[in-house]
């Protein structure tokens, strides 16, 4: 890899945390000097940090500090998991999550695996339901986006149970359904009264 | 399917068949797939996981692979009965002391298992004997067609295959081999090697995989990065450095053997010596001395013993697998002796005799 500042090899690289936002940095020996010799004489300097006036290095540790708390709150509206959370675990909550932290899990994504682009197999789809309404004459999209709101929807529809809307949990319910004929043709499903399955051995 | 009925038999990984299984024990693949519609497997509350559990057994039973697997409810496992799928590295040790609706589907040669609630929904792995990583890459993908052809496997179309840890997440595929390198460990050039292995991005396991210590000079390598390559170039990456490691445990096989023929003559006898005699033997223990004796055989330096002698010991002196085949449940003591015993019992009916 190519130092961003000039053609030599980049042998540092270096993660920022910026406005909220995760910024990697790739730099060869001399730019990472420099970028590194700035950064410190920003963090000496209180006044600067106080007046956070005319700052273009990387962030002081007190908005840092703000910024990874407001982070860690973050939640996906699918599995309710917050990026503190997965911090701690190192386990993701559901699918979705790599869309709804697709910004700061991408960096910690590409330093694991040095790319950030799957290049390998599909998944075969199961073929749409050419009854069902919803799949008239459309091809099921490649990602599966739209088959995990599922998830989010679950968590709705328990809520309405729970606060005994049960006009908004069979709506809800009904969302789902429309949603998994969709992408799971040949299965009755219902989530509230799952069928019992064969003996197993 | 009856665990027992499995005991008698030694399983893949020590079938001690295939090319180049002097040195290479196995050769693994798997893969981590996740159902679209349902959380991650942490993240689950109990009547998710026994839907998964349901959905996937459902699906997995009614495609034409299924029709030749036999499930087994982990779930319901006796303890020793979930050890004992662990040491024929049917399932994992992660796998086998989680909680709540989980199971495995095997087919009769232990080739192909796939996990179901593991770390991730689905963990499909299939395993050959000796070096046969392309085969196993083959047989897998079939495997995965057909099953991804029944469930919507999480996907997206940057990310690829969607899982719960990111270190999996891409094409989620994990390509292994299982090497028996004595001779690196005893001419101490193993961590040398291990650290070329790690700057071309592999990693270096014991014999129970992450985490696991390595046991009787068994390593695992495999891939690390699971994103940004095709499966078939990770399959060459993990493909391309056995050749090489082979010849490194050659080469100190030799050197061993021209410099110090006394010297591991002597390791290799004693290590027998123990085996024949001992009264009380740990399984660790065991496994160092047999991978010893495998080693004096394979350099000619122990005429009256067979190579799928010790592979079967290795797994049969095993302590779930002791204490299937002595019909009672055993405590470390008692195993140690039973143990002991059961080598003397088998060295002593001759050379080639049946460990029965």
């Amino acid at each position: 890899m190519k130092c961003q500042e000039c053609d030599k090899q980049a042998v540092f690289h270096i993660t920022e945390l910026e406005t909220g936002e995760v910024r990697e940095l790739h730099l060869c020996e001399d730019h990472a000097r420099t970028y590194l010799n700035q950064s410190e004489s920003a963090e000496g300097d209180d006044d600067e940090k106080a007046s956070g006036g005319g700052l273009t290095g990387p962030l002081t540790v007190g908005q840092t500090a703000d910024e990874l708390a407001l982070l860690d709150k973050k939640a996906c509206p699918m599995c309710g998991i917050t990026f503190f959370e997965f911090r701690n675990q190192g386990r993701l909550g559901c699918p979705h999550d790599y869309v709804h932290f697709e910004k700061e899990l991408e960096p910690l994504i590409a330093n694991i695996h040095g790319a950030a682009q799957h290049t390998g197999r599909k998944p075969q789809r199961p073929q749409a339901d050419e009854g069902s309404q919803l799949s008239e004459g459309s091809q099921l999209p490649e990602g599966t986006e739209e088959l995990t709101t599922v998830i989010g929807l679950r968590r709705s529809m328990q809520e309405a149970i729970a606060c005994e809307d049960y006009e908004q949990a069979r709506e809800v319910r009904d969302g789902i359904r429309g949603i998994e004929d969709r992408w799971l043709p040949d299965a009755a499903r219902d989530p509230g009264s799952p069928p019992a399955g064969p003996p197993t051995s | 399917m009856k665990l027992d009925t499995l005991a008698d038999a030694v399983g893949e990984w020590l079938r001690g068949t295939g090319p180049e299984s002097d040195i290479v024990m196995s050769s693994r693949v798997r893969l981590a797939r996740n159902v679209a519609q349902y959380p991650f497997v942490s993240r689950m509350s109990d009547q998710d996981r026994g839907e998964v559990e349901r959905f996937l057994r459902e699906r997995i039973s009614s495609s034409s692979v299924g029709k030749e697997l036999d499930y087994i409810d982990v779930g319901r496992l006796e303890e020793i009965d979930r050890q004992f799928l662990v040491e024929r590295q049917l399932i994992s040790r992660e796998h086998a002391e989680a909680q709540g609706a989980r199971g495995v589907a095997i087919d009769g040669l232990e080739q192909v298992s796939l996990m179901i609630n593991e770390e991730d929904h689905l963990r499909i792995q299939c395993m050959h004997s000796g070096l046969d990583l392309r085969g196993a890459w083959e047989q897998i993908r079939g495997v995965d067609d057909q099953i991804g052809s029944a469930v919507p496997y999480a996907y997206h179309p940057k990310w690829g295959y969607l899982t719960a840890c990111p270190t999996n997440v891409g094409t989620g595929i994990r390509v292994s081999v299982m090497l028996h390198l004595p001779a690196l460990v005893i001419t101490r050039q193993i961590d040398k090697v291990f650290r070329s292995l790690h700057k071309i991005s592999l990693a270096v396991r014991g014999l129970y995989g992450e985490g696991s210590q390595a046991m009787g000079d068994f390593y695992q390598i495999s891939n690390q990065t699971t994103l940004g390559k095709s499966e078939e170039e990770l399959v060459e990456q993990v493909g391309d450095v056995v050749p090489v490691l082979i010849d490194y445990e050659r080469r100190a096989r030799e050197f061993l053997v021209r410099e110090t023929q006394q010297n591991v003559h002597d390791q290799v006898s004693r290590a027998y010596g123990i085996l024949r005699t001992a009264q009380t033997i740990t399984a660790e223990e065991t496994m160092q001395l047999l991978s010893r004796v495998r080693m004096g055989v394979l350099l000619g330096l122990i005429g009256d013993v067979k190579i799928a002698d010790i592979n079967s010991l290795l797994i049969r002196t095993q302590p779930a697998h002791l204490q299937k085949l002595r019909g009672v449940e055993l405590d470390t003591k008692d195993r140690n002796i039973e143990r002991a015993r059961y080598l003397r019992r088998h060295f002593e009916g001759g050379p080639s005799g049946s460990p029965n």
